[in-house]
């Protein structure tokens, strides 16, 4: 059981406080939102639990406190999109993909394990990202670099997984397949913690969702109740339309306040 | 794959045919043939002193002065995300120079001395270093190319002003020549000189290649795959300085073979830094042979010296760079 537990976690730049005593924890099988204004420390949280940014408290990668890991014992425990899906060169898709195996010693995207290769097919085929796979990935739209570079993160196959906006520039299709396919993962044993602007996806497929504000956690629980009126009226300042459809009760945002 | 393989075994030919031809060429041509006898233990001997002291210690200083320069660029490359990069664009020659002049002048070390390798990689260290300080994480174009220049001034002024206080107007001269970067009349004792800074830093770089793979997708998504990225920046600006420093102490600045050859093997061997790194080192060093043999062929009252014609290459080459940087990759992300 490869679950994620975050003790009074806190987080300074220079006299600016960025994470302000987080806690919080997350089992293997949950698929959690992320959600907050600009500057919430949403971004922040996810790099210290990655280890991007030294914070002080407590984090636990499964049975481990993650100061007592190795980089590549960190590294294999966790996956990590960060925003904007940089590239800088132009390889290869399926190039870009095998680097998500690094951290299990794969050197040489160009010489392969069964294992590996199968690891990469997979996560090509759960992005829909298959056809691209002799393409440059400089050479492929917004959308599609997206998915790309998330089949990069789902080719390690960590246990948790972290994804910094992985919905943003994807059009509609593609929005509905990256959440599916976070849920999917999430379903097979996964911890998914995915950062999102957009509420409706976040009440649509999370079955929790942490709403964070000035580096604090100002909400943490089922859609309903996180994305209540009064919560988005004080942390996002608008207020939403919310609705039942197929079952599932949903957040719209609908005008400011 | 195949492709890669057969064009590396194709480079790696070249590389040795370039070898060959600059042990054959010369004032006295010698062919293969005798070269062969010599290998064997044979030949005049006259023509085994042509050989084993003047004609081998030059071609094996050009084979590895060309072919860690070729490296060096293509790991600066990589670690900076920038095609433009190079030792010389940073003005690292240049200060490993000023580092020798600075030994050479004080004339408390001879020519010969292992004082100078140790005071040109000081000073390659300290440009490199500088500049990956200035530029930080990722390096813009703009700010590459104008903290080189910065650089490159402070040196030059640097060498003037040391050449220009020393006393003995001969050393002058003989370091305004050896500045120009030549292979002429270079020993077994140079050899000995450059080797061991040249085999420790290619090795570093070598051994960083899977490393800077992971930069192609940005600092944090390679820090994020457990890859300790500020130690590979500090090995990569090691493995630089050493390389370029033990060479500069050899031969002087010799310029743009870096540049030069990893933009030759690039359309070959695509851009993944990873595979870059060898073929690039094959062909900085086919590239360096090449002009030495230039350099010796071209008749002229006095020798060319092969820092000149390598310049004379790379600096078009460089412009031309830039005019297709600013068009390929500048309408990308300013990459």
């Amino acid at each position: 059981m490869t679950g994620l537990s975050v003790d009074h976690l806190s987080l300074t730049f220079g006299s600016r406080l960025i994470l302000d005593d987080v806690s919080l924890s997350a089992t293997p099988g949950e698929l959690v939102a992320l959600v907050g204004p600009n500057g919430a420390g949403k971004t922040s949280l996810l790099r210290s639990i990655v280890g991007l940014v030294e914070a002080s408290g407590v984090i636990t990668l499964g049975d481990q406190q993650a100061s007592r890991l190795s980089a590549n014992q960190r590294a294999r425990r966790l996956g990590y999109l960060p925003q904007g899906h940089a590239l800088h060169w132009p390889i290869p898709v399926r190039d870009v993909v095998a680097l998500g195996r690094y951290p299990l010693g794969v050197r040489d995207p160009a010489r392969l394990s069964a294992v590996d290769q199968a690891a990469v097919d997979a996560a090509l085929q759960a992005t829909d990202t298959t056809q691209f796979r002799e393409r440059s990935a400089m050479a492929l739209s917004g959308g599609e670099r997206a998915r790309v570079a998330l089949a990069r993160v789902l080719a390690l196959e960590a246990p948790i997984l972290l994804a910094d906006e992985p919905t943003a520039s994807l059009d509609p299709r593609h929005q509905i397949e990256v959440m599916e396919c976070l849920a999917n993962i999430a379903r097979g044993g996964a911890v998914v913690i995915v950062i999102t602007h957009d509420l409706l996806l976040a009440s649509r497929y999370c079955d929790r969702v942490i709403v964070m504000a000035q580096g604090r956690i100002h909400a943490d629980g089922a859609p309903q109740t996180a994305l209540a009126a009064t919560v988005l009226s004080d942390v996002f300042r608008v207020s939403p339309a919310i609705f039942v459809h197929e079952g599932r009760t949903l957040a719209v945002p609908w005008r400011t306040v | 794959m195949v492709r890669r393989d057969f064009s590396l075994a194709l480079i790696a030919g070249a590389v040795v045919g370039l070898f060959l031809t600059a042990l054959a060429v010369g004032p006295v041509t010698i062919p293969l043939s005798r070269i062969a006898a010599i290998a064997l233990g044979g030949g005049s001997e006259v023509e085994r002193l042509i050989i084993i002291d003047l004609r081998l210690p030059r071609a094996l200083l050009a084979l590895l002065i060309g072919g860690n320069l070729g490296l060096a660029g293509a790991a600066l490359q990589a670690l900076l995300r920038n095609s433009l990069a190079a030792p010389d664009l940073f003005a690292a020659p240049q200060m490993a120079s000023f580092g020798a002049v600075l030994v050479l002048i004080s004339g408390g070390a001879g020519a010969l001395s292992y004082y100078l390798p140790v005071a040109a990689v000081l000073g390659a260290l300290i440009s490199v270093g500088i500049l990956i300080g200035i530029a930080g994480r990722q390096a813009s174009l703009s700010v590459l190319i104008l903290s080189g220049f910065g650089l490159s001034a402070a040196s030059a002024a640097a060498t003037a002003l040391v050449m220009s206080l020393s006393a003995n107007p001969f050393a002058i001269l003989e370091i305004a020549f050896w500045l120009m970067g030549s292979l002429e009349d270079r020993s077994w004792r140079h050899v000995a000189m450059a080797l061991p800074f040249i085999a420790a830093g290619s090795l570093l770089l070598l051994a960083s290649a899977s490393q800077l793979r992971t930069l192609v997708l940005g600092e944090d998504a390679a820090r994020s795959l457990g890859v300790n990225v500020s130690l590979l920046r500090t090995t990569i600006i090691a493995g630089t300085a050493l390389g370029v420093g033990g060479g500069v102490a050899v031969a002087g600045t010799i310029g743009y073979v870096g540049l030069v050859a990893a933009h030759l093997v690039r359309p070959i061997f695509g851009y993944d830094p990873g595979r870059l790194l060898v073929p690039s080192a094959l062909a900085g060093a086919g590239l360096l042979l090449a002009a030495d043999i230039v350099a010796r062929l071209i008749p002229t009252q006095t020798d060319i010296k092969v820092g000149i014609i390598t310049s004379l290459i790379g600096a078009p080459f460089l412009i031309a760079a830039i005019i297709r940087e600013r068009r390929v990759l500048g309408a990308g992300e300013g990459v």
